[in-house]
């Protein structure tokens, strides 16, 4: 403790370097952390794909759908424990830069699918009771200001209502909200009865089906087994686990993300090369003092350690600073708007980033002031 | 002397001295070049990607969507209404007939050669008309395809992004075999990511019909765009909508554009203010290192402002060195990088090249600079505001 004060004493000899060193580490780990939230909203919330979920889609594409008579047929597979089917509604609502996700569904079906999502029984019971029902996902409530009880047009581009025009109107009757942190809430599921009799074609076809496991390690041989019933059918399909699904999105998205990280890691590390440079050479103008010390009788290791705390402190409260106000940062939103929903930083992420603070802190300080210590304390004063 | 000239003597004189400051210059030149690099790598991608989608519009070509549809994918036309089409006003016609080419747009899964994982890739069905609508399009290895036939031909970009797609080889999709015989170049714009095959032979295979998806039109002029519009628009027995090509393709590039911008420029600010405060690290030390140099200059009579203004001018040079060689660096190595990404608003893929324009050159240099300047103005005043006579006593 009697050794603080030496410490601080130190800091404070060159106040603007201190600070401006302190800032650039700052930065630095800010920086860190909003690539963390970039990284998360690039990889589309793989980690939490849910192991025992496979995707059955069309075998050619995506785009193209599958016949609801599937459903009975792929719950008698064994190993099948539940499914579920959804389609692809791509409806604008009032401006296509609003963009969301609009899917018909089966409610019980979906809401069983997706035990991450969190609907109020009562308000549950209002969407089995109304066919022109909807729920939305807490993010798109929070961002159009919607309520319960709210009439929702959607302009229909693929699919439009045989009572004539583009627009479906939808009521509200629940919003869900996510059971962890990156759950999708950017959402909006409706009625796949209301759908399939109000749509002008298409009748009796969904877009992919959701199919739950019993045992996520047999999932390769349960896919095989589905996919074989509907081998050399009109509609063959092809199924995988959700999370190769998702990567395969991710894949396609490809390089953007990955460059961007990859180039934002870059400037990181440079950033640290920098400010680290500049505590080593704080450390190496006062060679001639640590000589001094010596000289007084402080031991190589006491000398060592006041170094190094004096280079921990300024890493650790710069690196602090940095990623906790990343991640603040992040919590107002991603930057675009609304383009990248799911934008927030994962707590493994911070815990790497203080991990490398305090890489940080001992490299900076220990590189120096080792060298110093194996000069003879002679050549050192001698240096001055 | 002149407050200019007095300015430049001290400059002149700074900077002969940054050899023996080489290490701390060096890091600020670093320092910058990194934020450069960034800035620019970021924005060339949005800049790529918006460039192909932007050169695929002509300013004389048309595209017919049903009234409502957003994209090709959720569009449909029936034989009715392109028969109405093809007699428009302003429709270019010659021996040959209206130049107007009727299409369907599907999307087939074919690996990404980078990842092995599938991709949507648009396979458009043709009619013979397509090539005469979009002039850009040739050829370049290989032969057409035959119409009648199952046999398709793909763009360079394709070709060069997905597996599977040379000349000779099959592919498979469904109950369907598709044999590539060519290659066709689209100039950079988005026909070089798709496969093209034969309408006739497609519209079957995906059960269509007579319905086609968009029809493209070549107009006898670009001047004949609001008579070919007004006319289909008001025509009762229509329900489309008409959309330059230009326009349409500025709209399907935007979403990307916009996520690499709101995500380049905050990133670039954050990294410029973590590079300024490298600047102002290397300008104190230097200023503090120069001590007693810039109190004779002061005792010999050179005003405050001149040194100021060398400090200034120095940090600002560092900048411009830094920015420099982080444009250098990244015209290097990322202009021209040919990748593919999924276009959501079009759920296909698209390749396209980064592009480290003149323009994104020209605002990196100008960041760098700026990053120099402000690093450099605090140091110099402490530096012209040194107290001569025990500033000369130093050391």
């Amino acid at each position: 403790m009697r050794f603080l004060h030496l410490v601080w004493r130190n800091l404070a000899r060159k106040k603007a370097r201190t600070v401006f060193t302190l800032l650039s580490v700052l930065v630095a780990f800010l920086l860190f952390a909003y690539l963390g939230a970039i990284r998360q909203a690039f990889t589309m919330g793989i980690e939490l794909a849910g192991q025992d979920r496979l995707v059955l889609r069309h075998k050619v594409s995506l785009i193209q759908m599958l016949p609801i008579s599937y459903l009975e047929r792929i719950a008698a597979v064994p190993g099948v424990k539940d499914v579920s089917h959804f389609t692809w509604f791509g409806g604008i609502y009032q401006d296509p830069k609003n963009f969301f996700a609009q899917m018909p569904c089966d409610p019980e079906r979906m809401l069983r699918m997706y035990p991450e999502f969190l609907l109020p029984d009562e308000q549950k019971k209002a969407w089995l009771s109304e066919r022109t029902g909807a729920i939305a996902g807490r993010y798109l409530v929070d961002r159009y200001g919607w309520k319960i009880g709210d009439r929702i047009p959607i302009q229909g581009t693929i699919w439009r209502p045989k009572t004539g025009g583009d627009t479906w109107e939808f009521n509200l009757v629940g919003v869900y909200d996510g059971k962890e942190k990156g759950t999708d809430t950017t959402n909006f599921f409706f009625r796949y009865d209301y759908f399939d009799e109000m749509r002008r074609f298409g009748q009796g076809l969904v877009g992919w089906y959701l199919v739950r496991i019993s045992d996520p390690d047999r999932a390769a041989e349960i896919a095989a087994a589905l996919d074989a019933t509907f081998a050399n059918s009109e509609y063959e399909t092809k199924t995988e686990p959700e999370k190769a699904f998702i990567q395969s999105f991710a894949n396609q998205v490809g390089n953007v993300g990955a460059i961007i990280s990859a180039v934002v890691a870059g400037v990181f590390f440079m950033i640290l090369l920098v400010a680290g440079n500049t505590m080593a050479q704080s450390v190496r103008e006062r060679v001639c003092e640590l000589a001094v010390l010596k000289t007084l009788g402080y031991s190589n290791g006491l000398v060592l350690a006041l170094v190094l705390v004096e280079s921990l402190l300024l890493a650790g409260v710069g690196g602090g600073l940095g990623l906790a106000l990343g991640w603040q940062l992040a919590r107002l939103g991603d930057p675009t708007g609304g383009l990248l929903p799911i934008f927030f930083v994962p707590l493994p992420w911070l815990g790497a980033g203080v991990v490398l603070a305090v890489v940080l802190g001992v490299l900076a300080g220990v590189v120096p002031a080792s060298q110093a210590m194996r000069l003879r304390i002679v050549d050192a004063l001698r240096r001055a | 002397m002149g407050p200019v000239s007095q300015a430049i003597a001290v400059t002149a004189v700074s900077l002969r001295s940054i050899g023996q400051r080489w290490g701390a210059a060096l890091v600020t030149v670093i320092g910058v070049a990194g934020v450069v690099t960034v800035f620019l790598a970021v924005l060339s991608i949005g800049e790529g990607f918006r460039a192909t989608l932007a050169s695929t519009g002509a300013p004389d070509r048309v595209l017919v969507l049903r009234s409502g549809a957003d994209d090709e994918m959720s569009s449909i036309l029936d034989r009715e209404s392109v028969r109405v089409i093809q007699d428009a006003p302003g429709v270019l016609r010659d021996d040959r007939g209206p130049a107007v080419s009727a299409e369907l747009f599907v999307i087939v899964d074919v690996p990404k050669r980078s990842t092995g994982t599938d991709a949507n890739v648009p396979l458009r069905g043709v009619p013979p008309e397509a090539f005469r609508v979009r002039s850009n399009v040739r050829i370049v290895e290989g032969r057409n395809f035959v119409p009648g036939s199952n046999e398709v031909v793909v763009g360079r970009g394709a070709a060069d992004q997905f597996a599977g797609l040379e000349i000779g080889s099959i592919l498979e999709r469904g109950k369907h075999e598709w044999r590539i015989v060519g290659v066709f170049d689209a100039g950079g714009t988005v026909a070089d990511s798709e496969i093209w095959c034969d309408r006739a032979v497609l519209a079957p295979a995906y059960r269509r019909g007579d319905t086609v998806q968009s029809v493209f039109v070549k107009l006898a002029s670009p001047g004949a765009y609001e008579a070919f519009k007004d006319s289909l628009t008001t025509n009762p027995r229509l329900n489309v909508k008409v959309v330059r090509e230009s326009d349409y393709y500025a709209e399907k590039s935007r979403v990307l554009t916009q996520i690499v911008r709101y995500l380049g420029y905050p990133i670039a600010l954050l990294m410029g203010i973590g590079a300024i405060f490298g600047a102002l690290n290397t300008m104190y030390s230097a200023v503090a290192s120069r001590t007693r140099e810039i109190a004779t200059f002061r005792a010999l009579g050179f005003r405050g402002g001149a040194v100021v203004a060398s400090v200034v001018a120095e940090a600002a040079l560092l900048g411009l060195a830094g920015g420099l060689a982080g444009g250098a660096l990244t015209w290097l190595a990322f202009d021209g990088y040919r990748t593919s990404t999924l276009n959501w608003q079009t759920f296909s893929m698209v390749a396209f090249s980064f592009r480290v324009t003149p323009g994104l050159l020209a605002q990196g240099t100008v960041y760098a600079v700026l990053i120099g300047l402000v690093g450099g103005i605090f140091p110099a005043v402490r530096a012209a505001r040194l107290p001569v006579a025990s500033a000369l006593r130093e050391l």
